[in-house]
């Protein structure tokens, strides 16, 4: 199982051995509880089902009441499940942030922050329209065309313009596990990770 | 910021002044507290290929900025006529000790104004 769920809790900077000044993200990670294998023959897919934050027995409804009292785990606040992962768990074993070593490489995926509803420039990283002055008020910021006339008619599917922004599943790959620390459950990433403070990560060992 | 990032940062912190510490032995002290205006010398490591030896820089600290892991300072001294300014991260393992040699006597954070200043200039203005 190399797989955990967490928190991101922050930014810092440490300094490594030979004294160089690296940026990382601090990430609370576990322990996890494994609340359900799933098989091919019995789910039509191979998944691990990982649990994460303990919460009292009166926050859960009743269906994940069930699902928690079948499985025979405490329940928790979250359930995530990882497929293809090769997977020597069995039902209740814990996953903690022991893991991961220092200099693993992993990814992390999370929601990224939401910034709401934003014009192309922002958004798609255009570079804008025209000039600022010779007579040019309101266009600096215009997407342009966004096709042509008669032939076709119509605007091409997926054509890039303004709107929703951000709030979308983020995966970050190849971020280098610079600590563990399994007495305080932390885990130090090196760089940055998608998501805002206090936002639920998954981690996956690559 | 969250507790646990202020412990990460606490504990990157010692862990620099003992990687320093080991590094240097019993010459390692304390960075001392000082301010924007404090004549300072600082020995600093640097390593040429294999071999590491010990830099002094001694100058005038103009501007400290930054908090926790991240604060650094930024210290300028005339070097054969030509200006030089340097800046070191507060809790950099690569500084190996620092003393204070004169405190100055300033009303600003920033001292970014003694750069256009004669080196007379900038002896009036710290006494």
């Amino acid at each position: 199982m190399s797989a955990i769920l967490g928190r991101k809790l922050g930014m810092t900077s440490i300094f490594t051995d030979d004294g160089a000044f690296v940026p990382c993200t601090v990430i609370e990670a576990g322990p996890c509880p494994v609340v359900q294998i799933k098989t091919l023959d019995n789910d039509g897919y191979n998944a691990v089902q990982l649990g994460y934050e303990p919460i009292a027995d009166r926050k859960v409804n009743r269906p994940r009441a069930g699902h928690f009292a079948k499985n025979d785990v405490s329940p928790t606040r979250h359930l995530k499940e990882f497929r293809q992962l090769v997977a020597k768990v069995k039902n209740g074993d814990i996953v903690t942030v022991e893991i991961f070593a220092t200099g693993d490489k992993v990814k992390v995926s999370a929601t990224s922050k939401g910034k709401g509803f934003q014009g192309v420039v922002r958004r798609h990283h255009f570079g804008g329209v025209g000039m600022a002055t010779h007579g040019q008020s309101d266009r600096p910021r215009a997407p342009g065309s966004i096709g042509s006339s008669s032939y076709p008619s119509r605007v091409f599917k997926g054509m890039r313009m303004a709107g929703r922004m951000g709030g979308t599943r983020i995966t970050i790959r190849n971020l280098t596990v610079l600590r563990v620390m399994p007495e305080q459950n932390l885990l130090l990433v090196k760089g940055s990770i998608p998501g805002a403070m206090n936002s639920v990560v998954e981690i996956v060992k690559l | 910021m969250h507790p646990k990032v202020k412990n990460i940062e606490t504990m990157a912190s010692a862990e620099a002044y003992e990687l320093r510490k080991a590094k240097a032995g019993d010459v390692s002290i304390d960075i001392p507290s000082f301010r924007p205006g404090d004549t300072v010398k600082i020995a600093v490591r640097v390593v040429e290929g294999e071999k590491e030896r010990i830099q002094n820089f001694q100058g005038v600290v103009i501007a400290r900025r930054g908090s926790g892991m991240n604060e650094t300072f930024r210290v300028r001294k005339i070097s054969n006529g030509v200006g030089v300014e340097r800046i070191f991260p507060l809790h950099s393992p690569t500084i190996q000790s620092m003393q204070v040699l004169k405190e100055g006597s300033v009303r600003r954070a920033k001292l970014y104004y003694l750069r256009g200043m004669s080196e007379k200039k900038i002896r009036q203005k710290l006494s």
